[in-house]
């Protein structure tokens, strides 16, 4: 009778697993389907499915998405794929990586009608053949609360972070294996010159500097602001990210330090040798449009490239746009980014 | 025996081609999904020149010493660990040792971002000791799964007639038990070290900064620089590195491996008695250990910033705060179900089929067929060895060939999994292939049993239990495999382990105590499949064995 039993639950089990399986069953040929346009992204994509449905009954262009790893990934599997592109619209290059897409004509060209609403102000491309889409500001953070307990005032610029008292405070990412971390590397050679930034993260070291390698050890376990609670009250991050760590009472936790910002922009493109172009370029239209760019702070964590789009609630207080951030030319970025990478080991693991 | 052995080769050609029929599968597998994608994007490293400054570049063999030295290292803790817990599986009859067989295997399944992460709570400077130790945490499971599926089967008679003619248990171990086990513990030995060698989220997370390997820095030069000449000279070193390890791998395996009298372990497991309370301790010791970080986990996924809490579970039946993910967490569960199940169906073909192959050409006279067999073992174990990140990129540039353009397709993603586990089911389908009795077989031929029919009556009763724990093993992996998943999921198809790496890099106390939760979950449904799959064994097992 047990074994009985015991036959019957294994055979169950099989048998649920079997029906449960074949990933290849529902890729029907129905003719009444929309067209599907694929956009290739980065893994921070993220949008409201409504919102893509009510794009696809309104244009009849199903997007289905394609993540690709992150910006950086994302271009080179785009670079690599451009005989013969994976895609039709590529949605996530950012500005550290726009020069390497452009330089190796992933991208066709095509002006929206919708880039004069804003996005044009980030323009790298004379051609057009990137738009953008939306920006985010990579920027040290503090835990507020850490300062007010110890009666310690707040660091403000670049140069604070170097002081004494904020000694063994802080922590960052490898700008080799992260993107925020390449974006602060980035920041500082804006903020200290080609000449200067080796000084400047040598005097950050020893203050006490800690590097990790992704954002998710900085963030969530070094970090004494955010959930995981941390040791340290100063991490390398996003402008937004004080939105994420509004308390009960209404109150982020957390500060960026408006001074310390690299901005990025992230473009969107119609990829150069897709099979249909014309739809591709509708999914651009659609990417810039006021209907997409309403969602893409709250989903994305990231700032419209549009104007006048609404932020979430509790944006303005908690996660207000830099005014003055640091920026770079791509072809600079491009020219001395791995050089820059390569030095920064030698001073920091050396 | 000569005239056994003429017997069996009486008819060469038809052999011949039957086995090449065999072969086919496997190795066109392996051509396609491995071979092609990997020396495409190799080539285009040597298209774009430099190789060669990149191999001699000292940073290169400084970075291969320190991969090879410490993947050596975290194999030899992962092998002292492994052994007395297979020895409580495969000998001990004691209540709660079937709950062992199932928790050994919870850390594989892990996802290195979490599990580096918990490390990393507890040595927060990172650091070698940390690095060298997560890579045996996840990897005791092989060995302890690996050997004990020999051991069990092994003849307890040998080790008593040692023991009556005076030796000590301990000298009866090593001059008797041990080399019969040797093959099994070259097998995970040589998995172990490809797993540690070419680990990649525990190096970055706990090596930091300072420590790198070449999987890391391929990663590096792929991923992010996009130079490729310096990736494929990187590519070069792992692949001759890991062929070393295989060559000598193969021959720890060659020169201890015998037939053995396979038992069923109804026979062989018993109450532990004397000095075998040590080795019970310390199989007890090492579960206890291997269950610290899991213990961490779990607390982490009900504890807020408010005190203790489920909303990190209760959260799974949605996307997360922000809509983190773009599937519900059990959507997320049913779809790792799902991708596993289609990895192990495609893996158990490839791999069962492989190591029949194997065998037959081991069984084969003649140093040709040796070789063959030899070289194609070696060739199968390789997907191991090699970047996942090598592997994902050569597919974009090779897979488009191929009708339906796979590279876009969701089948890509039980395919790379199959990659990962073929070897892993190879390696423990064949020592238990091998140890069955030639002359069994031998006799049955004599009897007049078509190949076919001895493969049916002999090796399949003999093996099989070995062969549902080889898929269940294979389908646990397939569940927490994370690389070259990562790679290829979709977003609106993640696996839980994509899922949790998701919701661990997005802000925000919910989506850090969901990802845990959703660890959680992919350690209960790991326990769940292990049992089912355990008794599914254990049934076939006692029917099979019984008989004989």
């Amino acid at each position: 009778m047990k074994r009985a039993l015991r036959t019957v639950v294994a055979a169950g089990t099989v048998a649920a697993l079997v029906a449960g399986c074949s990933l290849s069953g529902n890729t029907g040929n129905d003719p009444q389907a929309p067209a599907t346009v694929t956009l290739v992204t980065h893994d921070s994509w993220l949008a409201p499915q409504d919102v893509l449905d009510a794009f696809e009954r309104q244009s009849g262009i199903k997007i289905s998405v394609l993540k690709q790893g992150d910006a950086g990934a994302l271009t080179n599997k785009l670079v690599l794929t451009k005989a013969n592109p994976i895609g039709d619209v590529a949605y996530g290059i950012d500005s550290t990586f726009a020069s390497r897409a452009l330089t190796e004509g992933v991208f066709e060209q095509y002006t929206s009608p919708e880039a004069d609403r804003g996005p044009q102000r980030y323009s790298v491309d004379p051609g057009h053949r990137l738009s953008a889409v939306d920006l985010g500001d990579v920027c040290v953070n503090i835990d507020t609360r850490y300062f007010v307990d110890k009666g310690i005032p707040e660091p403000k610029s670049f140069a604070d972070l170097t002081d004494a008292k904020y000694k063994d405070l802080m922590v960052a990412e490898s700008p080799a294996t992260s993107s925020p971390g390449l974006a602060f590397l980035l920041g500082t050679i804006a903020q200290f010159g080609e000449q200067g930034w080796q000084g400047y993260w040598t005097q950050l070291k020893a203050n006490g500097l800690k590097t990790v390698s992704g954002w998710e050890e900085a963030y969530s376990k070094e970090f004494s602001g955010s959930s995981g609670k941390g040791p340290r009250p100063i991490v390398v991050s996003y402008a937004s990210s004080p939105a994420a760590e509004i308390g009960d009472d209404g109150k982020p936790r957390t500060k960026a330090l408006l001074d310390t910002c690299y901005r990025q922009v992230e473009y969107t493109g119609v990829l150069a040798g897709g099979k249909q172009v014309e739809k591709a370029r509708k999914v651009v239209d659609f990417l810039l449009s006021q209907q997409f760019q309403v969602t893409v702070a709250s989903n994305m964590y990231v700032y419209p490239a549009r104007q006048g789009v609404e932020l979430p609630q509790g944006w303005a207080q908690a996660a207000p746009l830099p005014q003055q951030p640091k920026t770079l030319e791509p072809a600079k970025i491009q020219a001395g980014r791995e050089q820059w990478i390569a030095q920064w080991r030698t001073l920091l693991e050396g | 025996m000569a005239h056994a052995t003429r017997r069996l080769t009486s008819k060469p050609t038809f052999r011949g081609a039957g086995l090449a029929a065999l072969a086919v599968l496997p190795l066109g597998f392996l051509v396609v999904f491995f071979a092609w994608p990997v020396a495409a994007i190799i080539g285009r490293g040597f298209g774009s020149g430099g190789v060669g400054t990149a191999i001699g570049n000292p940073l290169t063999w400084k970075l291969a010493g320190f991969t090879v030295a410490s993947a050596g290292v975290s194999t030899i803790v992962a092998v002292l660990a492994g052994l007395p817990v297979a020895f409580l599986l495969a000998r001990v009859r004691l209540p709660g040792v079937s709950l062992v067989r199932t928790l050994v295997l919870v850390p594989f399944v892990l996802p290195t971002v979490v599990v580096g992460l918990a490390f990393r709570a507890l040595w927060p400077d990172g650091g070698l000791l940390p690095l060298v130790l997560a890579n045996a945490f996840f990897n005791v499971a092989v060995v302890a799964r690996t050997v004990s599926g020999l051991w069990s089967h092994l003849d307890p008679r040998t080790v008593d007639a040692a023991r009556a003619l005076g030796a000590s248990p301990w000298r009866a171990f090593r001059s008797v038990t041990l080399p019969a086990l040797a093959p099994a513990i070259a097998s995970s030995a040589a998995v172990v070290f490809l797993f540690c060698a070419t680990s990649f989220g525990v190096v970055l997370i706990l090596g930091g900064a300072k420590y790198r390997t070449l999987e890391t820095e391929i990663y590096l030069r792929t991923v992010q620089l996009l130079d490729l000449s310096g990736a494929a000279a990187l590519s070069l070193v792992q692949f001759a590195a890991v062929v070393a390890a295989l060559v000598v791998g193969a021959l720890a395996r060659r020169r201890r491996e015998n037939a053995v009298r396979l038992r069923s372990r109804s026979e062989t497991a018993r109450r532990p008695r004397g000095g075998e309370w040590w080795a019970v301790t310390a199989g007890l010791a090492v579960i206890a250990l291997l269950m610290t970080p899991i213990v961490a986990l779990l607390i982490e996924s009900v504890s807020t910033s408010d005190g203790w809490s489920l909303a990190g579970y209760e959260a799974l039946a949605g996307q997360g705060s922000r809509n983190a993910l773009q599937v519900s967490g059990w959507d997320a569960a049913s779809m790792s179900l799902r991708t596993a199940f289609d990895a192990t169906t495609l893996a158990m073909i490839v791999g069962v089929l492989a190591s029949v192959v194997l065998v037959a050409l081991r069984r084969t006279p003649g140093r040709l067929a040796r070789g063959m067999g030899e070289t194609m073992d070696a060739a199968l174990m390789l997907p191991l060895g090699v970047s996942a990140v090598t592997v994902g990129f050569g597919y974009l540039v090779t897979l488009d060939a191929l009708p339906g353009d796979l590279r876009t397709s969701p089948l890509l993603v039980p395919l790379a999994q199959a990659l990962v586990i073929i070897p892993l089911i190879v390696r423990m389908v064949l020592p238990v292939l091998r140890s069955v009795d030639v002359r069994l077989r031998q006799a049955a031929s004599t009897l007049g049993a078509s190949p076919g029919r001895v493969w049916r009556e002999i090796d399949l009763p003999l093996t099989a239990r070995s062969l549902v724990a080889a898929a269940g093993f294979g389908y646990v992996v397939a569940l927490g495999e994370f690389g070259a998943t990562s790679f290829l999921a979709r977003p609106d198809a993640p696996t839980l382990p994509v899922a949790v790496a998701t919701l661990i890099s997005r802000p925000g106390e919910l989506n850090n105590q969901m990802a845990y939760a959703a660890c959680a979950l992919l350690m209960i449904v790991t326990v769940v499949a292990v049992v089912l799959i355990d008794r599914f064994g254990a049934v076939r097992g006692q029917n099979s064995v019984g008989e004989f």
